[in-house]
């Protein structure tokens, strides 16, 4: 009786440290890191048809390559033309660079929880297969830096590096663009990204979307 | 008479795509008789049409009797092609198709397929017709759109500018400025 009331005690102490740790890691998120070293940051670039991808490259083509590497591009496994396009950019990044496209950027299927048109009731199985597949490719890759805006295979990714952060395995820097497509109402994953303050940093492409969620900001359009 | 061959002999192609989803009401919408000769009568010489997963199928013609000439597909790896050669596109609302479009300065009207269940793209086509980059229509519509239409009170959609987002990113990572 004993040790069960030990273990019961020794779980509420678990829980209750977690439950602060998450709250601290939301208050620390959001806040701009302060580093000494320039080394670069390992990064997570999730794409998704329907114009993500198209979206997401637009923006990677204005950021600073050399600091964010090497860049692990993650599509579902669905979408074939997703990689496709990323492998142009960075097959031209490495033409200017001469530097290998396998030393700065890797290109990962996913499984995807649920197709457009699948049932929510088969889902269900598939969903958890998504979720375990999420988890090890976050657990091989550990990115420093998180680029997502809007496919729903960023919402597991997302969550697991949010996680990872509660745990301390790795403090990760979690960016959401919402879709140039979303003027009025965010998408699925934006709303819950947002709300659970997951994203550290959170980008809109319209000026009405950024009067309806004020901790957003407005960027302009990416397309 | 003399005009009318004049404007034959120059093509004028009115392209249409749906993208990979399936939109018989579009396609069914723009094969009516009606708004072949509506085309016809703005100058349009050929009328040709990506359908995707449609089942629909628009009737082909060779337009030799001065009519439109009419022909379609279902799919092709890219449309650029098609769109750089068109003088006026109408494409469902995906933001893949609007935007290379917009990109390329053809006029569009963006249709928008209401059997869709998560609509939201009809904001983006909306917001667009709002700030007069194209022009928005629903199947029923189109032919009043048409007929309607002044190509030239379209404004050219601005360049994008991903700089502004990045800047905030490099920011927020400690990356100097430069």
């Amino acid at each position: 009786m004993a040790s069960f009331s030990f273990l019961l005690a020794l779980f509420i102490i678990a829980i209750t440290t977690f439950i602060i740790r998450a709250f601290y890691v939301i208050l620390q998120s959001g806040k701009p890191l302060e580093r000494t070293d320039a080394k670069p940051l390992s990064t997570l670039v999730v794409l998704g048809s329907g114009g993500h991808t198209a979206e997401m490259l637009n923006l990677l083509s204005a950021l600073h390559k050399e600091r964010l590497m090497p860049r692990f591009y993650v599509a579902a496994a669905t979408d074939s033309m997703s990689l496709i396009k990323a492998r142009v950019l960075e097959n031209s990044l490495n033409e200017k660079s001469g530097v290998p496209v396998g030393e700065t950027a890797r290109f990962i299927q996913i499984y995807r929880s649920r197709e457009v048109g699948q049932s929510y009731m088969t889902s269900t199985g598939t969903t958890l297969i998504a979720i375990a597949h999420a988890f090890l490719i976050m657990i091989g890759l550990r990115p420093h830096v998180i680029l997502c805006n809007g496919p729903g295979t960023c919402i597991p990714l997302c969550i697991i590096a949010f996680l990872f952060k509660v745990l301390g395995i790795r403090w990760s820097s979690i960016f959401y663009i919402e879709s140039i497509a979303r003027v009025k109402r965010l998408s699925l994953s934006g709303f819950l990204l947002y709300k659970l303050r997951i994203a550290d940093q959170f980008f809109v492409q319209w000026p009405q979307l950024q009067r309806k969620y004020p901790r957003a900001q407005y960027v302009g359009c990416l397309m | 008479m003399d005009d009318q061959i004049v404007e034959t002999k120059e093509q004028k192609l009115v392209f249409v795509t749906v993208g990979t989803t399936r939109f018989d009401a579009l396609v069914k919408a723009i094969d009516s008789q009606e708004l072949k000769k509506e085309l016809s009568r703005e100058g349009y010489t050929h009328l040709l049409i990506q359908m995707g997963r449609g089942s629909y199928m628009p009737t082909k013609s060779k337009g030799e009797d001065g009519s439109l000439s009419v022909d379609h597909f279902n799919f092709s790896s890219s449309i650029a092609e098609n769109l750089r050669s068109a003088a006026l596109v109408i494409s469902h609302a995906g933001s893949g198709s609007i935007f290379e479009t917009l990109r390329l300065g053809k006029p569009l009207i963006v249709v928008v397929n209401e059997d869709l269940m998560d609509n939201h793209q009809c904001e983006l086509a909306e917001e667009l017709a709002e700030r007069k980059h194209l022009l928005f229509a629903r199947p029923q519509t189109l032919h009043q759109t048409i007929m309607d239409m002044n190509l030239e009170s379209l404004l050219p959609y601005p360049e994008a500018d991903a700089t502004p987002c990045a800047k905030l990113i490099h920011k927020f990572l400690g990356f100097p400025d430069d």
